[in-house]
């Protein structure tokens, strides 16, 4: 194994131990506001850990939506209920179990999946060197998942641009649009 | 919040800079890492800290709500749209290659169309939110801070 190779190792080793660390510590905390920035800080290492893989237009995404504005959104959320999580009466044994049966069928599920980073996957094989020899032809884009993104897989972002728009809808309609502050109109104007 | 020269000074300075780097990843999309959705968070980051650190009723005199919800809407309708266009021409809905007389040229522009349309709605969306939920919220008191 190359140095290089072993230096990602170590560092996805790290991330991976932080992001597990991070996971027990939201579990066990009952400080709603402590939990709510410990999921942003879940949010960057798995922004790092996309770094790792390449992926920087997720790892942006990720850092943006999930450490920046969610963590926003949630705080939002807070201000509006209590900053306690109450105790829970149930037992952990169902919650348990029902983690640990899907966790196994996940990893069972991985077992069918080709070696991460195998040559002779399908992807590595057509798809990707595909994509690569037709990007600069079709488009002219030097960003292949920008072309991906809005050239041959248009319609997908059409749709994710519309479950943006939806989320706006339900939010309005749940919380009031807000044209004007409810402060307002008790007669102050 | 009148008090705190530090935050609105220093607010005051990072804004201009976080909405050009927005514009930057919004128009360089095609070159690195970015594209409409991360530059709409972004653009929305910039107005939440002003909002933050001046009130929601400062920054709602700046881009009111009722604007924000029809952008978030033109926003959609921009990718839509481009989509529509593109079949008028005798395309595909959103085959980009009838925008322009060379293939390369049209799908540039088209990305570059629908990624904006995708920031606009993006940007609308998350402020519009923002203010669904901070409207709801008393400001805070000075001795709370």
């Amino acid at each position: 194994m190359s140095a290089d190779l072993i230096g990602i190792a170590i560092i996805d080793i790290l991330l991976f131990t932080f992001l597990v660390v991070t996971a027990f510590a939201i579990m066990r905390l009952r400080n709603l506001f402590a939990v709510v920035m410990l999921a942003g800080v879940f949010s960057l290492l798995s922004a790092s850990l996309f770094v790792t893989l390449d992926a920087v237009d997720v790892a942006f995404t990720e850092a943006a939506v999930g450490a920046g504005i969610s963590t926003v959104l949630m705080l939002g959320t807070l201000a509006l209920t209590v900053r306690e999580e109450k105790k829970s009466t149930h037992s952990a044994f169902l919650p348990l179990l029902v983690c640990l049966v899907t966790g196994a069928a996940l990893i069972y599920g991985t077992l069918d999946m080709p070696p991460f980073g195998g040559m002779d996957t399908p992807v590595q094989t057509y798809l990707a060197p595909d994509y690569i020899q037709r990007t600069p032809i079709d488009t002219g884009v030097p960003n292949i998942v920008t072309a991906v993104l809005a050239s041959y897989r248009g319609y997908d972002t059409l749709g994710e641009t519309a479950v943006v728009f939806t989320a706006a809808i339900a939010v309005l309609l749940l919380l009031g649009a807000a044209i004007r502050r409810p402060g307002k109109d008790d007669g102050k104007e | 919040m009148e008090h705190h020269a530090i935050l609105r000074v220093v607010s005051k300075l990072l804004i201009p800079p976080i909405l050009v780097y927005a514009l930057y990843v919004q128009w360089h999309g095609d070159y690195g890492p970015g594209g409409g959705f991360q530059a709409g968070v972004v653009f929305a980051v910039a107005f939440i800290l002003y909002a933050l650190v001046y009130g929601v009723d400062e920054m709602a005199r700046v881009v009111p709500p009722r604007l924000l919800h029809a952008s978030a809407g033109i926003g959609v309708l921009i990718y839509a749209g481009t989509g529509v266009v593109t079949m008028a021409l005798g395309e595909n809905f959103l085959g980009y290659n009838a925008l322009a007389h060379h293939p390369v040229h049209a799908q540039e522009w088209g990305i570059i169309i629908v990624e904006f349309g995708v920031g606009v709605a993006v940007a609308s969306v998350m402020i519009s939110i923002f203010i669904a939920f901070a409207c709801h919220n008393p400001p805070l008191k000075d001795e709370d801070w």
